[in-house]
């Protein structure tokens, strides 16, 4: 097994297990942890992981596949998720969704995460992120974006170094 | 004219407020804490003894406090389920999964005043020996989880977490776990199994209520972010006085999360039941009424999987006369106090306490299309009629806003909703059950008259 995790991220790994009066608890912190640093995860860091809380690899993989958020391949470096819900769906996120697959290459009616071919930018629709009132909204990695004109959608994309 | 009553969030929007400790201390803050601790144990009339923790359950039943979360159900009742007598440590846990569509009221909270969380959370466990409780925080709030995070470490370097907290002989530890973007991850029982470390399948009920069988089929508190804050506030307050906030029955304040079609969306902060539905969309200091030219179409009242109700509406509400003798009296649809009862007299909920508002241009066949690709989405799939349905449903809705619909399409959807409600094993079957019966029921014409032109044109096609 080729994979290996430095000993920061191995500290802050253990530091999160000793939250826990019982290991296997820690499962989603370890994965958050872990698809920080490494982008996704991979077959080799849901073994580790699995090692690591003393469990079978079938206890990680069953909550890859299951949680939203976790990915089994790589995506963009900067990821945008745009809101599909009611709310925001009435307030033009089909438009937003759109004006970001037309600005980079991408085909706004397939289903799923997108990525353009440079790995430089992902883009996909995601439910409900529980800010409604500020239609439409949307995610850029870790930070929130609201009211999100295509001019401010066209500011976020320039923003991404 | 109703106004804004801010409790919960007085502070939050003040200028200047901050996130950190130093802020939230120079308001008072933490002193609910101390004097919860400060309140000694107490003779009864009967002669036994009263301790603090129980002083406090009282005040939180005597209160009134009902759940925030979406159910309405009394907290004080809740508290009084767990069983204290196991053996078995006693965990709470906050939910700050906050995916109901329509809702962002506890990210207000949780990301500029945290600290009222963390002390509302710390008067509750100790209120109910706890020794170690998590914040559960949707997994699409990584900075929320930091400011929490952030927050807590606060707290500990204060001694307001920790062992010995203030020279008491009370440990408590507080930890934040990260939800990664399932919506079911809100269902109570689904929350602990995710926090368990496993798929958030929710579990069968009975037995496995939390008070009883919960984290680690240990007893466990599971309460939203809001109503914990409210705890800090009863103790504040006094029992009695917090009680005079908001309607009988229905007291304090409420965060409602307006959205859709009004001039002005947000979230206002009222007291339960005194303002009425059309003040909130209506109203200057709330929604400031529909765009210009735009009639008011209908509107969900508690969330999405809240029965949506249609302008012109009235309802048959329970009312006490004069001669103290209730009564059944007409309350058309924007004169609906906003509060518990008097939206589940009106046949809904108020749930998660989120407005959405739809007006005239709207394609009501659309916007129950987007709320059943939503459910199809998060259904976990234990369920085979929840699994399945909600994926029939959606697809039925995809096909009839995609030039597809048949003239039986009103009926066929209803049946299928009504072979999920009832037939699962959460409440998950309701939430996406609901919004597909009250859709269909109250805008029939809308969904034959949709299939009936599909069927025609597609003949003429062929
Ligand atoms: C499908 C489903 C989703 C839910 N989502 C949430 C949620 O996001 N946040 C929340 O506080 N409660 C949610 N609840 C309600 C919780 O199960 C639970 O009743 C609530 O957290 C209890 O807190 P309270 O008594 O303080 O309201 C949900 C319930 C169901 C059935
Ligand atoms: S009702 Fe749906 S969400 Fe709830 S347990 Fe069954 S399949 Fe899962
Ligand atoms: S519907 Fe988009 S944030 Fe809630």
């Amino acid at each position: 097994m080729s994979f290996t995790v430095p000993a920061k991220l191995e500290a802050e790994i253990d530091e999160l297990i000793s939250h826990y009066p019982q290991k296997r608890s820690a499962s989603l912190m370890l994965l958050h942890a872990v698809q920080e640093h490494f982008g996704y995860i991979s077959h080799d860091a849901t073994e580790w992981i699995a090692k690591k809380l003393e469990l079978q690899p079938i206890n990680i993989y069953e909550l890859v596949t299951f949680y939203p958020m976790f990915r089994q391949e790589p995506a963009g470096r900067h990821q945008i998720k745009v809101c599909r819900t009611l709310s925001c769906a009435l307030g033009g996120s089909h438009k937003l969704h759109d004006h970001f697959c037309t600005k980079l290459g991408l085909d706004a009616h397939k289903h799923g995460l997108q990525t353009t071919p440079d790995g430089k930018f992902s883009v996909e629709f995601v439910e409900c992120l529980a800010a409604c009132g500020t239609a439409p909204v949307m995610m850029c990695n870790d930070d929130f974006h609201e009211g999100v004109t295509s001019q401010k959608a066209d500011e976020i994309l320039g923003g991404c170094k | 004219m109703s106004q804004e009553f801010r409790l919960i969030l007085k502070d939050a929007d003040q200028p200047g407020y901050t996130p950190d400790m130093e802020c939230y201390l120079r308001r008072g803050g933490y002193d609910a804490l101390k004097k919860a601790f400060a309140m000694g144990p107490r003779v009864s009339p009967d002669g036994g003894t009263v301790s603090g923790p129980e002083k406090v359950r009282k005040e939180v039943l005597a209160s009134g406090l009902r759940g925030r979360g979406g159910a309405g159900f009394s907290a004080g009742l809740k508290w009084s389920f767990v069983d204290r007598k196991s053996g078995k440590p006693i965990y709470l846990i906050c939910n700050a999964d906050e995916s109901e569509p329509g809702t962002f009221k506890d990210r207000q909270i949780i990301h500029k005043d945290p600290h009222q969380l963390i002390e509302g959370m710390i008067i509750s466990c100790w209120a109910n020996d706890v020794k170690l409780a998590y914040i559960y925080i949707r997994g699409e709030f990584p900075q929320g989880a930091k400011l929490l995070n952030a927050a807590l470490a606060e707290a500990r370097a204060k001694n307001f977490l920790g062992k010995n907290i203030l020279g008491t002989d009370y440990d408590l530890e507080i930890h934040v776990h990260r939800g990664a973007g399932a919506y079911i991850c809100g269902e109570e029982t689904g929350l602990i199994e995710s926090l368990e470390g496993k798929r958030a399948y929710p579990r069968i009920k009975p037995p496995y209520f939390p008070a009883v069988l919960g984290l680690y089929m240990c007893p466990t508190i599971v309460n939203n972010v809001e109503t914990l804050c409210h705890v800090k506030h009863i103790l504040t307050m006094g029992s009695a006085e917090y009680a005079k906030l908001g309607t009988p029955n229905n007291t304090g304040t409420r965060i409602v999360s307006l959205s859709g079609d009004v001039k002005r969306p947000g979230y206002y902060e009222i007291e339960v039941g005194k303002a009425t539905i059309g003040e909130l969309i209506n109203d200057p200091a709330f929604g400031g009424g529909l765009r210009d030219g735009r009639k008011l179409k209908a509107v969900i009242p508690g969330g999405s999987s809240s029965k949506i109700l249609k302008a012109g509406e009235v309802f048959k509400l329970n009312r006490k006369g004069a001669d103290g003798q209730m009564t059944k009296v007409d309350v058309p649809l924007l004169d609906l106090p906003y509060d518990f009862d008097s939206l589940q007299q009106a046949g809904t909920m108020s749930g998660s306490s989120a407005i959405i508002v739809m007006d005239d241009s709207r394609d009501i066949v659309e916007c129950l299309a987007n709320l059943g690709e939503f459910y199809a989405h998060e259904s976990c799939g234990q369920c085979t009629p929840c699994r399945e349905g909600s994926l029939w449903i959606s697809k039925a809705l995809h096909r009839m806003t995609h030039g597809q619909g048949r003239k039986g399409d009103a009926d066929y959807l209803v049946n299928i909703a009504q072979n999920i409600q009832g037939r699962t094993i959460c409440a998950f079957g309701e939430a996406c059950a609901w919004p597909v019966l009250s859709f269909v029921k109250k805008f029939k014409e809308d969904f034959e008259a949709r299939g009936a032109a599909d069927e025609a044109r597609n003949a003429a096609d062929k």
